[in-house]
C-alpha cells in the first residue's frame, strides 16, 4: 500500500506508451506523449512527500513546522511548463507533416520520400 | 496513506486511461483538460501548491488551446 | 510488419518493462518516509538566509537558478522552432470575419480579460511570498490576451500583441535572466549568486535578486505563450480560403 503512488507513476507511463504505439493520429500521439511526461511529476512529488507535513511555504505557519521536500517541487514546476511547449512544437511538426503528405496517420508515413 | 490520497490516485489512473483511449480529437481536448484537473487535485493532496498552480494554468490554457488550434488546422489544410 | 504482430511484440515488451519498472520502484523508501537531507536543510535555512517565505521559489530562482536558466532557454528555443516551422512565406493574411456575435460573451469575456491581467500580475509579484511565481503568473497574463481573441475577434488580438513588441519582450526576458547572473559575477561572487538587500521576510521587498529573476522569467514565459498562439493563429488565417478576396 505504501508503494501505490510509485505504481501509479509506472501505470501512467505504460498506458501512455500504449497510446503512443497504437495511435492512428499524430495529434493523439503528441497528447499521449505528454501523459507519459506527467508520470514523472507524480513520481517526483511522491518521493518528496512526508507523512503529516505541510507545504514548504512559511507565510502563515511558524518557521519550524515539518514540510515536504521543496527541491522535487522545483523540478516538477519547470517540468510542467516545458511539457506544454514541447507539445506545441510537436503539433507544429504534425501540421507541417499534414501539409506535405495530406495525412496524419503514422502508419501511412512509412517511407521517407526525397 | 489517508483514504483521500488513495481515492485521488485511483481517479488519476482512470483519467490517464481515458485520455489514451479517446480517439475523437475534440473529445481528446476536453479529456486531457480534465486529466490535468485531476492531476491538480493530486498535487494539492501531496502538499505541492506551486506545482498545482503550474499544472492548472497549463492544463486550462496551454493544452486545450494548442490541441484545438491543431485540430482546426488539420480540418482546413 | 503487420499491425497485429507489432501489437503482440509491444505486449510482450511492455510486460517486461512494467516488471522492470516496478522492481526498480520497490527499492525507493516507503511513501511518506522521506529520508534525504536536502529537504530538511533547505526548509530550515532558506527562510533565514534569503528572507523569503516560499522556499520553492527560493530553490527555483536562487539555489538552483542555473536550472531555471536552462529551462528559460528551452522555452525560447521551442518558440523559435515553432516560428521556424510555421512562419514561412505567406501571402497577405486577408480579412477574417470571425468577430464574436453574442454581446453577452463579448462583454463578460472582455471584462474578465482585465481581471485576468491583474490576477496574473499579482501572482507574479507575490511569487516568493505565497504559491505562485514567474511561470504561473506569466501563463495567466498570456491567457488574458488570448481571452481577448476568444471573446472578441482576431484583429483586436493582433492589435494588442504586435509581433515586434512581443519578440522584444521575450528576448529581454530570456536575456535579462542571464544578464542578472552576469551582474552577480561583476559584483565578485558566483554566477547567479544572490545580491542586493535582503529586506524583511514576508513583504514584497525581500529576497534580493530573486525578485528580479522572477520578473524576467514572467516576462519571458508570457511572451513565449503569446508568440506560440500567434504563430498557430497566423497559420490558420493564411489557410482559410474565404479570407482571400
Amino acid at each position: 500500500m505504501s508503494y501505490l503512488p510509485y505504481a501509479l507513476a509506472v501505470w501512467i507511463f505504460v498506458v501512455g506508451l500504449y497510446g503512443v504505439v497504437t495511435s492512428r493520429n499524430l495529434i493523439h500521439l503528441a497528447v499521449c506523449l505528454s501523459v507519459m511526461q506527467s508520470s514523472t511529476y507524480v513520481l517526483l512529488l511522491s518521493i518528496g512527500y512526508l507523512n503529516g507535513a505541510t507545504a514548504p511555504i512559511f507565510a502563515d505557519v511558524p518557521k519550524g513546522t515539518r514540510a515536504v521536500d521543496p527541491v522535487v517541487q522545483a523540478l516538477a514546476l519547470t517540468d510542467v511548463v516545458v511539457s506544454v511547449t514541447v507539445l506545441a512544437l510537436l503539433l507544429a511538426l504534425a501540421i507541417q507533416v499534414q501539409k506535405r503528405t495530406e495525412t496524419l496517420d503514422p502508419d501511412e508515413l512509412r517511407a521517407m520520400r526525397g | 496513506m489517508i483514504p483521500l490520497q488513495a481515492t485521488v490516485i485511483g481517479l488519476v489512473a482512470v483519467g490517464a486511461l481515458a485520455v489514451v483511449l479517446t480517439r475523437d480529437l475534440i473529445r481528446l481536448a476536453m479529456a486531457s483538460s480534465l486529466y490535468a484537473l485531476l492531476l491538480v487535485v493530486l498535487f494539492l493532496v501531496l502538499q505541492a501548491p506551486d506545482v498545482a498552480l503550474s499544472e492548472l494554468v497549463v492544463g486550462a490554457v496551454g493544452f486545450p488551446l494548442a490541441i484545438v488550434v491543431a485540430i482546426s488546422l488539420e480540418r482546413k489544410g | 510488419m503487420s499491425r497485429g504482430l507489432r501489437l503482440g511484440l509491444f505486449a510482450v515488451s511492455a510486460a517486461g518493462l512494467t516488471a522492470l519498472l516496478l522492481w526498480g520502484v520497490a527499492g525507493l523508501p516507503d511513501f511518506g518516509h522521506y529520508r534525504g537531507p536536502y529537504g530538511f536543510v533547505l526548509n530550515a535555512s532558506a527562510p533565514g538566509e534569503r528572507h523569503v517565505t516560499n522556499v520553492v521559489a527560493a530553490v527555483v530562482f536562487d539555489y538552483r537558478g542555473f536550472d531555471t536558466l536552462g529551462e528559460e532557454f528551452i522555452l525560447f528555443a521551442s518558440v523559435m522552432g515553432v516560428a521556424l516551422l510555421l512562419r514561412d512565406v505567406r501571402d497577405d493574411p486577408g480579412r477574417r470575419d470571425d468577430a464574436m456575435r453574442s454581446d453577452a460573451v463579448r462583454m463578460v469575456g472582455l471584462g474578465f480579460a482585465a481581471v485576468l491581467l491583474v490576477t496574473g500580475l499579482y501572482v507574479v509579484a507575490h511569487g516568493y511570498l505565497t504559491p505562485g511565481g514567474g511561470f504561473q503568473g506569466g501563463v495567466v497574463v498570456a491567457s488574458a490576451f488570448i481571452l481577448v481573441y476568444l471573446a472578441g475577434e482576431y484583429r483586436a488580438y493582433r492589435r494588442l500583441t504586435p509581433t515586434a513588441a512581443v519578440d522584444v519582450f521575450e528576448g529581454s526576458g530570456a536575456g535579462g535572466y542571464a544578464v542578472i547572473g552576469v551582474v552577480s559575477l561583476l559584483l565578485g561572487s558566483a554566477f547567479l549568486h544572490n545580491f542586493g538587500p535582503l529586506g524583511t521576510s514576508g513583504t514584497l521587498a525581500s529576497g534580493g535578486s530573486i525578485a528580479f529573476l522572477n520578473v524576467a522569467s514572467a516576462l519571458e514565459v508570457s511572451a513565449a505563450f503569446m508568440l506560440l498562439f500567434t504563430e498557430f493563429l497566423e497559420e490558420l488565417s493564411a489557410l482559410r480560403p474565404e479570407a482571400r478576396s
